[in-house]
């Protein structure tokens, strides 16, 4: 019964029994394209639709920053002492503040001074923290023991007598900040690399890697570091919102960059003496302040999914 | 042989980025009351899908039991709700999983687990099942079970934790245990002593058993039938008789010749299969074995051999069988060479 | 046994735990090989084959014992002498998923050995030496450009074999390197292997747990138990006459595939586990499962002695 099953496939002749000509040495074929674990991610990410938008915004943001200023026909710094505190009208956006500055200039003066201590403070850590962490990491042992220890005297400084005595030695400025602010925010970065390294220095590529005769070096900044990038991302992409936030605040206590430059900090702070009267002149700068946290932040979190799928199949 | 569970053309798929892997491709099999089956293939042969389809186990989504039924005692399970399906599961049909260490719940002491599907299913008091747990746990060995049912399962090694799992798998007298890779992250030592509880057990109480293995050592020592599958088809079925000592497909044959034998000398080499498994996204549109196969005929790419019994318990998929492959210069040619 | 190539003396790897607790996971094994030679080192999970060919390779630092190379203690060498003797010893791991960076292009996996030793001058030349090597273990040149997860497990095993032989070693520690393998890829590996050890003139260590793949692919075969190797032998001596009470256990262990034979075998099923390797019994390691164990067992540690030529076993039974 079997057998009339087979004969009934459509065409069989003898002529197709014939065995296949082929050659089987060294056939060895790649079996498919699949993806990569940055494709993985990448298609996890794009298809979260509040981390895009979050890139989105922090993209449309960065722009204005950028352009905004440029195309404006007023400049931050030029007073207009004839209209003071002027709502938001056609000629002046955002309105004007206490010196008759255009707000709309200002705040996108103040987005780049924002965005510019929250990428630089975020970049520093990322060198510190990536080379303080893999050392750590990758060592263990004794060196762990005593940079750790190092770290964690550090961290226990509290953040504002930091920032207050290093006042004492350096005037108020953009560079103040952006040191004070670097002087503790590695060792979070620091820590995320360090468990991240301790993690994959015994995979089996890393020894191969040390088994050819590799130096540490190579081993933790070609092996190691590459395979770490997932949480270095997500822990960088989360440092800037706090930087900026950080920056805000610290300018809010007037000790952060100096008048005629902005930043949304120094400008909330100006704005709020006037809150009840001229609303304005706060609501701007505070309203894009947030708007970019939540845009950094929701990105973040988004990267950070991509990386951990709970999903994944 | 009054079969106790009937798989009928059982079709397996999941969705993966870049499309779907058609993991199991029309797979039918049925298994005897008492009987013992071994379902042998490799990784991505679609052996472990079958059992835990069988089991409904599969995630949906990605998983897609896209058709087929599943008879155990002429009930289909694919057509039970998940409600139903609860109640033969650990009860009627037990299971045993490859990986001892993370099978159980660490968080609950080794009694516990046992009792709570004592209670559960066979209505039992605590105590009663509690006496019974003791039972279970002497009867697969495991010393002391008084003290040791108050412990967890950290304080079990791998072979201790697989025989309670084999304890948990039979508590309610399932009629069938399902044990996919029960042994291989064990060493040989403690496989050996498994195996040996799993074959007195069986004889003991006539459970049927599937057991899913890529050993065919194991196969050799524990089951009465083989099912052979290779990318998401059954290629080959028999005896453990007809499979080690007249296997027909030609896969089934490179298998048992890519093995080393203790009574092997260095000096013959062992016959490697070429090639790699196909991708089951695009599964070859005839035989699935047709781009590793050195048998292999310009029928093989086309299109998918239908079973051939060889005997009443022999069935191989093959074109070879066909007679047309059989005219005189081919029969001597490669097929006697085994 | 004079022209030994590798010779390893009283090695012992301990591992300070904290707390007072030392896991002794090599303790005093010693062995030879001799050039072009095939030395199986087989032993269950925990026994330590692993962590004694890692400390053999310098992965981790011995605690104390030699391991001879050519003559040279590379035990002792210093960083950069070390180097050098990199490029004559070299290992294929045992998951062929974890031993290829995930990040990195097959010719820049394999490039890197040629790499760190100074082998390629120019970059062409890099990639043509990387090319080569390719195609000797059965690859395209053209997989050059692709990365790791590309390939199947049979083909990056392939691939982690060219990168060792990059350098052109002479003595090669396989471990487990083909127990992460589907039984179909395994014999194409064993047979790739052992057609490099008669072009190359190589020395192996097999560390594997899988008894007839090391009595295939070896001259010689030591079995460890808890640290320490009970019993060495020539592997057909081994097979046909072991004589440790674990090496029996161990071979009649072994599934075959052939249900005559299982079905005649007499299985000798050894009671209880393994002891934990950081508390071991006291004596012989082997005498809480072992089925003749003596009162004296308790008391020390058989001593490793020939009982013929080339057949050494350290059991009480035959002192």
């Amino acid at each position: 019964m079997q057998q009339e099953i087979q004969a009934n496939v459509s065409g069989v002749g003898p002529e197709r029994f014939e065995p296949l000509k082929r050659n089987s040495a060294g056939s060895e074929k790649v079996v498919r394209k699949s993806r990569t674990a940055w494709q993985d991610i990448r298609h996890r990410l794009t298809t979260n639709k509040l981390a895009m938008f979050g890139l989105i915004l922090m993209v449309v943001i960065a722009l204005f920053a950028i352009f905004a200023p440029l195309f404006s026909h007023y400049n931050y710094f030029a007073n207009d002492l004839d209209n003071v505190s002027a709502a938001p009208s056609f000629t002046h956006w955002f309105g004007t503040d206490d010196l008759g500055r255009d707000m709309y200039v200002r705040t996108w003066k103040g987005a780049q001074v924002s965005l510019f201590v929250g990428l630089v403070a975020a970049l520093i850590d990322l060198v510190i923290g990536i080379v303080y962490g893999g050392i750590m990491g990758y060592f263990g042992g004794k060196v762990d023991e005593i940079m750790n220890r190092f770290a964690e005297i550090l961290y226990a400084i509290p953040y504002l007598l930091v920032v207050i005595l290093l006042l004492v030695i350096m005037p108020p400025s953009l560079t103040t900040i952006i040191v004070a602010m670097s002087i503790t925010g590695w060792i979070n970065m620091a820590w995320i690399v360090r468990g991240e390294i301790m993690r994959l220095k015994n995979q089996e590529y890393a020894l191969a890697s040390k088994a050819l005769g590799a130096g540490s070096m190579r081993i933790i900044f070609r092996h190691l570091i590459p395979n770490a990038m997932g949480p270095i991302l997500v822990t960088l992409t989360l440092t800037v919102p706090s930087a900026m936030f950080t920056e805000a605040f610290l300018s809010f206590l007037g000790l952060g960059v100096q008048s005629p430059v902005a930043s949304w900090g120094t400008m909330i702070n100006d704005g709020v003496k006037a809150m009840t009267v001229y609303p304005w002149r706060v609501l701007f700068p505070a309203l894009f302040l947030s708007l970019t946290m939540f845009a950094f932040n929701v990105f973040g979190d988004g990267l950070r999914d991509a990386f951990d799928p709970k999903l994944k199949q | 042989m009054k079969p106790i569970l009937e798989v009928k053309d059982l079709n397996v798929s999941f969705e993966v980025y870049g499309g779907e892997v058609q993991a199991v491709r029309g797979v039918n099999f049925s298994v005897g009351e008492g009987e013992a089956v071994a379902i042998v293939g490799e990784s991505g042969s679609g052996k472990s899908v079958t059992a835990q389809t069988i089991m409904r186990l599969i995630p949906t989504p990605p998983g897609n039991i896209k058709s087929g039924s599943v008879l155990f005692d002429g009930q289909d399970l694919l057509s039970l709700s998940e409600r139903e399906m609860q109640k033969v599961r650990g009860n009627k049909i037990g299971m045993i999983f490859q990986d001892p260490m993370t099978s159980l719940n660490p968080t609950m002491t080794v009694g516990a687990q046992i009792i709570e599907g004592l209670m559960k299913h066979e209505k039992l008091s605590r105590s009663a099942a509690r006496t019974r747990a003791i039972e279970l746990l002497s009867m697969v060995g495991i010393p002391n079970p008084e003290s040791r049912i108050k412990q967890y399962p950290h304080h079990f090694s791998g072979g201790m934790r697989q025989r309670v799992m084999i304890a948990i798998a039979l508590a309610c007298n399932p009629s069938l245990l399902i044990a996919d890779e029960p042994t291989t992250a064990l060493d040989v030592t403690i496989q050996a002593q498994i195996l040996r509880l799993m074959k007195d057990l069986q004889q003991k109480t006539k459970t049927s058993i599937i057991l899913i293995t890529h050993d065919l050592g194991i196969v050799a020592d524990v089951c009465d039938r083989v099912i052979v599958m290779y990318a998401g088809q059954i290629v080959e079925t028999g005896t453990k008789w007809e499979i080690f000592r007249n296997p027909q497909h030609p896969y089934t044959k490179g298998l048992l010749r890519s093995l080393p034998r203790l009574d092997q000398r260095k000096g013959e080499p062992l016959v490697p299969i070429f090639g790699t498994p196909p991708d089951l996204i695009q599964p070859p549109k005839g035989c699935g074995f047709c781009s590793r196969c050195d048998e292999a005929m310009r029928i093989c790419e086309t299109d998918v051999p239908a079973p051939t019994s060889l005997s009443d318990t022999q069935t191989v998929r093959c074109w070879l069988q066909h007679p047309l492959a059989k005219s005189p210069n081919m029969a001597e040619g490669k097929g006697a060479s085994v | 046994m004079s022209q030994a190539f590798v010779e390893v003396q009283g090695l012992r790897k301990f591992f300070d735990l904290g707390n007072k607790r030392v896991l002794k996971a090599v303790n005093d094994i010693s062995f030879s090989i001799r050039k072009g030679e095939t030395l199986g080192l087989v032993g269950e999970s925990g026994c330590g084959k692993s962590t004694a060919s890692r400390t053999i390779i310098r992965l981790y630092e011995p605690t104390a014992g030699q391991v001879l190379l050519d003559g040279t203690d590379v035990t002792k060498l210093s960083k950069a002498k070390m180097k050098a003797y990199r490029r004559k010893m070299q290992m294929i791991f045992q998951d062929p998923y974890a031993s290829l960076n995930p990040r990195m292009t097959i010719l820049d996996i394999v490039g890197e050995a040629l790499d760190i030793h100074g082998l390629a001058g120019s970059l062409t030349e890099r990639k043509r030496k990387v090319e080569e090597l390719l195609e000797m273990v059965g690859l395209n040149a053209e997989h050059a450009s692709r990365y790791p997860h590309e390939f199947s497990g049979g083909q990056r095993q392939r691939i982690g074999i060219t990168r060792a032989l990059a350098v052109k070693p002479e003595f090669l520690i396989l471990d487990e390197p083909i127990s992460a393998l589907d039984v179909s890829i395994q014999a194409q590996i064993i047979n790739l292997m052992i057609d490099l050890q008669k072009k190359m003139n190589l020395t192996y260590l097999f560390v594997a747990h899988d008894l007839s793949m090391v009595k295939y692919m070896s001259d010689r075969v030591a079995v460890m138990y808890l640290g320490k190797i009970v019993e060495m032998a020539p592997s057909e001596e081994l097979y046909a006459n072991p004589q440790h009470p674990y090496t029996q256990a161990l071979l009649s262990a072994i599934p075959v595939p052939d249900p005559d034979l299982e079905a005649k075998k007499e299985r000798i099923v050894l009671s209880g586990d393994l002891p934990s390797p950081l508390n071991p019994p006291s004596g012989c390691p082997f005498r809480t499962r072992c089925p003749a164990a003596m009162p004296q067992c308790a008391e020390k540690m058989p001593e490793f002695k020939e009982t013929k030529p080339g057949h050494g076993v350290a059991c009480h039974l035959h002192n």
